[in-house]
């Protein structure tokens, strides 16, 4: 199945039954390397219909804590852009529908080459990338060896975005739209999906861009994910369970803790009726 | 030789989307662009605003205690025997450093957007009580970022910020210096964006950053392309400054640009040697990446992970640079050298005995230039430093690199 393919065909088939995607967020190389990819089995196993793959970096500005600290044992543990890719080829050995999507900062990439990270990456089975500090503004290059390689590029939206930006945000967006639910970092306090504002911001993002909007940041436990399955096409979850897999010392502690802490989850999602 | 230069002139640099060729633009996350966008539209307006530049300059004078002097170290230059040192005294500005005039002029920015509330980042904390400083000045509550190792190496500074009404916060992730104390406050910007204002201290950052303090900061050139003038005649025959984020030497540079007989040069610190990899010279030894909201030199490993970088100087302790400077680099209109710990440690010592100034360690790197560059040129040249700060503050450090118990 090609790329851009596994995206909407994940989000077609959702939309036939009414359901909520749901997207966890892992940092890669954290437990520990060789749990990676069983822990994405396992994601999948437990309900995921998209997986988020984090890319450490030593300075993630718009992380939290949870995420920083994951990000700093990754790199310790020596973990790198090239073992992320790896990481996504072994997955693939065994699973080709679950869309795989890489979020990070832009000075791994830009180390590697825009051109050489697209192909290596399109090689691995990555279907999109999602680059925190890398707006339309300046991303022409950027974007241009993602289409060579037909890796969509998620843009985000924040509750601060303006009605021009949208606009521009729309125009650069391929897969999905992801809405930054609150103002703050991730891992942060609570999201609040009650304003008037993102309700619209998703709307208006969806009309405009014509691409499912997810919803992340903030989102913790099965209340506030099935709060945004009501609004939203697809829920990210990423501090919360990085907490968990902290403390996890082998693979099967993580596989059994991404199980028990997404089920829940999965239901709550599950049981709202848009 | 031209006349005096106008306020905030050359306005060709940076574009509109805030670029120096290259280098330079608006690498942050969506949350922060609107908050970007305002800030710019209200510089770019202000930046020409009279009755804005009137306030500026009244605070400058009275609060600042400008302009600083222009002063000739005699006995500096005799002991070096080659070209006149003159030094650009930014130590003898309020707070002891060429930050507050960033400070002050953010402050009164902060103030026309309405925010409440200020956060900075700060490496040396000179920056870091400059940003107090005009935030008890103004009634606006103060948040300072400072890593944990700086905290420990600038304790007097701390001190201070507190003595001044600032929340000092202890960040301990990654290297726990200035670049994570950047990181830490940009998240606080993120989320209280609102009410919140980040004067950022050092020409790096996203645009309108690297713009709007090298604007505040070019005081510094045009005071001394005037002093220069008046005391010698003619303009000087080269300008020497430390580059941390690199905002004192943009402010001394910014206004010689274009008088392209007068060479410049930026000092980096070469830490333990440049060989050793402990160091913070991203442009002498450093490559371009993307890092705290701009494209510009940088130092990181071949993963694009940034290294963690080491200077005797808190406030040199950087491993990214503003992107002017990479800009300035490329074009070979400026030139960029380095200085060890050691020589530092001298400079900072010859300076002190030599004249009775006691130099910031930043500083004491371009002193450390000076001397040497001086020392090869004839006795009737002028070779300008900018004195960036004064040494008050590295007192403890340098007792103890010394194995002096205080
Ligand atoms: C006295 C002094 N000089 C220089 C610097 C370096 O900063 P910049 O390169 O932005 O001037 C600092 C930073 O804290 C400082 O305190």
């Amino acid at each position: 199945m090609s790329r851009m393919n596994r995206l909407r065909q994940c989000f077609d088939t959702l939309a036939t039954t009414g359901r909520t995607a749901l997207v966890p967020f892992v940092t890669a190389g954290d437990p520990s390397v060789d749990t990676t990819v069983d822990i994405m089995h396992a994601l999948v196993d437990a309900g995921a219909d998209i997986i988020e793959l984090g890319i450490p970096f030593s300075d993630p500005m718009a992380d939290g804590p949870v995420i920083q600290l994951s990000s700093e044992r990754a790199i310790e543990r020596g973990v790198s852009l090239t073992t992320v890719l790896d990481n996504v080829h072994s997955f693939r050995q065994n699973n080709q529908n679950t869309p795989v999507v890489l979020m990070g900062y832009l000075n791994p990439l830009y180390r590697m080459t825009f051109s050489v990270f697209a192909t290596k990456a399109a090689t691995a089975g990555v279907d999109a990338v999602l680059v925190v500090d890398s707006p339309p503004e300046e991303s022409s290059e950027f974007e241009a060896c993602l289409k060579q390689a037909d890796i969509s590029m998620i843009r985000l939206v924040a509750p601060t975005t303006t009605a021009e930006r949208m606009r521009l945000i729309a125009k650069n967006a391929g897969g999905f739209i992801y809405y930054v639910a609150l103002k703050g970092i991730t891992g942060a306090g609570s999201s609040n999906n009650e304003t008037a504002s993102s309700l619209q911001r998703i709307d208006t993002m969806r009309e405009l861009s014509g691409l499912p909007v997810a919803a992340g940041f903030g989102i913790k436990d099965a209340e506030s994910a099935a709060a945004w399955a009501q609004v939203a096409d697809a829920v990210v979850i990423g501090s919360a369970l990085v907490t968990r897999l902290a403390e996890c010392s082998s693979s099967e502690q993580a596989c059994d803790t991404v199980k028990s802490f997404l089920a829940p989850i999965r239901t709550a999602m599950d049981n709202v009726h848009k | 030789m031209k006349s005096e230069l106008p306020v905030f002139n050359l306005d060709y640099r940076p574009d509109t989307a805030g670029h120096f060729g290259g280098y330079g633009g608006k690498y942050v996350s969506e949350t922060l662009m609107a908050a970007l966008d305002d800030l710019n539209l209200a510089w770019q307006k202000l930046r020409k605003d009279p009755e804005f530049l009137a306030e500026f300059d009244y605070d400058l004078s009275h609060y600042v205690g400008r302009p600083s002097p222009l002063y000739h170290a005699k006995r500096l230059s005799a002991e070096v025997g080659g070209a006149q040192i003159l030094l650009k005294r930014e130590d003898l500005n309020h707070t002891g450093a060429h930050k507050i005039n960033n400070t002050v002029g953010q402050a009164l920015l902060a103030r026309y957007l309405g925010k409440s509330r200020v956060i900075a980042e700060t490496g040396a904390g000179q920056h870091g009580v400059a940003s107090a400083t005009v935030a008890a000045r103004l009634g606006m509550q103060c948040v300072v970022y400072m890593g944990e190792v700086d905290i420990h190496r600038q304790a007097i500074n701390v001190y201070r910020m507190r003595l001044l009404g600032a929340e000092v916060r202890e960040v301990t992730s990654g290297s726990a210096t200035l670049k994570d104390a950047l990181n830490e406050a940009m998240r606080d910007w993120v989320t209280n964006v609102d009410n919140t204002y980040y004067i950022i201290g050092t020409v790096a950052g996203p645009h309108p950053y690297p713009q709007l303090v090298r604007d505040f900061n070019s005081v510094i050139g045009r005071e001394a392309r005037r002093q220069m003038q008046e005391q010698f005649g003619c303009l000087p025959d080269a300008l020497v400054a430390c580059v941390g984020g690199g905002s004192n030497a943009m402010g001394l540079f910014h206004p010689f640009v274009d008088d392209t007989d007068v060479p410049m040069f930026g000092v980096e610190a070469a830490g333990r040697g440049l060989e050793t990899g402990q160091h913070a010279a991203p442009l002498t030894a450093g490559r371009v990446g993307v890092l705290h909201g701009n494209k510009s030199y940088l130092m990181d490993d071949d993963n694009g992970q940034i290294l963690h970088t080491h200077s005797v100087s808190a406030g040199l302790d950087y491993p990214g640079v503003g992107p002017e400077h990479s800009w300035l680099k490329d074009t070979g209109r400026a030139e960029y050298v380095a200085i060890d710990d050691k020589e530092a440690l001298a400079a900072f010592h010859q300076l002190t005995r030599t004249e009775g100034i006691l130099p910031a360690l930043e500083s004491s790197h371009a002193v450390a230039y000076a001397v040497k560059l001086a020392a090869s040129m004839p006795t009737n040249k002028l070779v300008l430093v900018n004195l960036s700060g004064r040494g008050d503050k590295d007192v403890h450090t340098v007792a103890e690199l010394e194995g002096i118990e205080l």
